[in-house]
């Protein structure tokens, strides 16, 4: 299957909340993402919007989309209507910055800080249209992957061999890499290599990475 | 057999050659291309269904009011009027309630398909239901609508654009149009042939219509052009199943359409700023302020 096979299910499609497949859709898409790369339970998650989401989010409900994605409920969930309220009973704390004035690349951008005690993750995502996504950013590190494959996000250490390591590694368990990105913070300190295959990656496989000395995180994307 | 084709030019080709009805073409390739089985395919039409059903009830039996504050109840008021006032027959006063109650299921946050889009899924579920019921039709007749309706789509997809920022409210409503269109022939007997000039028809009827959401919210005028979508494709269908046409390819006019719709202001794409969304009544009925306040009032 290409990447530029329009199914039938693309046209009739997707199935969600509404009002907006970018809005409403992408947003609940990029929480649920960020979500995911998050390891843990945030109790704390600030959502700063720009462009477009900046001004319309509440007519669009962009930010119970957003806040519905971070608990984890898919761009199809009804719970996603009364987020506010499922979020209170999750403990979870949620606050909204809207940011009008900082130029962003894309209309439709969030900034997503989520906080448990001393861990704190930044994912910037665009929302860019018909419900896909970007996750363009990782904390100080521009990345670019769309979570449309399986998708596992190593951060680790620049130093030489490790992607190596890591490709050698699949090979052998028999996955096959559709797309590899590496993004560095600078030479030789944190990086980040995404790679988007097309068969699914077992915790076990993650675990396993884990114990690499240079791989400091694995996270796994299985939307 | 390569089951693949680029446009509508080829898609009959392929169901001259293979005898065959759009839809059977467009489920051999969702099923060659996407690896998929026939029945998993059903299964995903039939959830797809069901959804479009459930928001289509949900508005008239149970209506709320939408996120901006400006659609709520409108499908029930139409369900609620009097025989002697239901001017267009039954079929149609059928769709206008469906189409109607899709939207305001959309923006009150209910689950949707979108089809192509979110601003344009009460055309699809307006067409097909209204169709569906009035002529005791099958739910094999239903989903070969559906998957009819999607070929169609597709191609404008490939080829033209589904995105209002891109091409106004023709891309949308109008691409739901034609989509639908091309689905009601085939659902009545008609040949593929006459599905594309039933879609093409369409597409021509709407050229030129522009996006211009009141407040950049998708409710007013989206709504009631759902309904208009929805009119825009009964009325195109039989006039092709009559080959009466206007003998433009339905290739030619999705080129046609993605021109002009390129040539639209960025006022009328999406933008809010031109057409209905700067009317002045409307515009004073909810300053901004007021509504944000309203909004803020019932979180």
């Amino acid at each position: 299957m290409s990447n530029s096979f329009i199914s039938m299910f693309d046209v009739i499609g997707p199935v969600m909340v509404g009002p907006s497949s970018s809005h409403t859709s992408g947003a609940a898409t990029i929480a649920w993402m960020a979500r995911q790369i998050f390891t843990g339970n945030p109790e704390k998650v600030t959502f700063t919007l720009y462009g477009s989401f900046a001004e319309t989010y509440l007519g669009h409900g962009t930010d119970r989309a957003l806040i519905g994605g971070m608990l984890g409920y898919k761009s199809d969930d009804v719970r996603i209507r009364n987020a506010y309220e499922h979020a209170e009973e999750a403990g979870m704390q949620v606050e909204f910055i809207v940011d009008k004035e900082t130029a962003v690349s894309h209309p439709n951008t969030v900034d997503i800080v989520m906080t448990e005690a001393d861990h704190t993750l930044l994912i910037r995502g665009e929302s860019v249209g018909g419900g896909r996504v970007r996750i363009k950013r990782m904390n100080n590190i521009d990345v670019d992957f769309t979570g449309e494959y399986s998708t596992i996000i190593i951060s680790h250490l620049d130093r030489m061999g490790t992607v190596a390591f890591i490709t050698t590694f699949m090979a052998d368990h028999d996955i096959n890499i559709a797309t590899l990105k590496l993004f560095r913070e600078e030479k030789g300190k944190k990086a980040v290599t995404v790679i988007e295959t097309d068969d699914y990656i077992s915790e076990e496989l993650k675990e396993m990475y884990l114990k690499h000395k240079y791989i400091t995180s694995v996270d796994l994307i299985e939307i | 057999m390569n089951w693949d084709f680029k446009n509508a030019e080829e898609l009959l080709q392929i169901c001259s050659e293979q005898d065959m009805p759009v839809s059977e073409v467009m489920i051999n390739r969702e099923m060659q291309l996407g690896g998929v089985s026939r029945e998993a395919i059903m299964e995903r039409l039939d959830e797809s269904l069901r959804v479009m059903n459930v928001a289509v009830d949900k508005a008239i039996l149970d209506p709320v009011k939408s996120m901006g504050g400006l659609l709520g109840g409108e499908a029930a008021k139409v369900n609620a009027l009097d025989e002697a006032k239901i001017v267009s027959g039954p079929v149609m006063h059928r769709a206008i309630m469906n189409a109607l109650a899709v939207a305001e299921t959309n923006a009150s946050m209910g689950v949707i398909v979108a089809a192509p889009t979110a601003g344009s899924a009460g055309v699809l579920p307006a067409v097909l239901l209204s169709l569906y019921e009035t002529r005791d039709l099958s739910v094999d007749t239903l989903r070969k609508g559906l998957i009819n309706a999607s070929a169609i789509g597709y191609i404008i997809t490939r080829n033209g654009s589904v995105s209002g920022a891109e091409a106004g409210c023709q891309a949308e409503v109008g691409s739901a149009a034609a989509m639908a269109a091309s689905a009601i022939v085939e659902m009545t007997g008609g040949t593929p042939e006459q599905c594309c000039n039933a879609a093409s028809v369409a597409l021509s009827n709407l050229l030129g219509l522009v996006c211009d959401p009141v407040r950049g919210l998708v409710e007013v005028p989206c709504q009631t052009r759902n309904a208009m979508g929805a009119a825009c494709a009964y009325v195109s269908a039989e006039m092709a199943l009559a080959d009466v046409g206007i003998n433009v390819p339905l290739d030619e006019m999705i080129q046609i359409t993605y021109d002009v719709g390129r040539t639209l202001p960025e006022s009328l794409r999406e933008t809010a700023k031109g057409g209905c969304a700067v009317a002045p009544s409307l515009c004073n009925a909810c300053s901004r302020d007021a509504a944000l306040s309203r909004l803020k009032a019932t979180m």
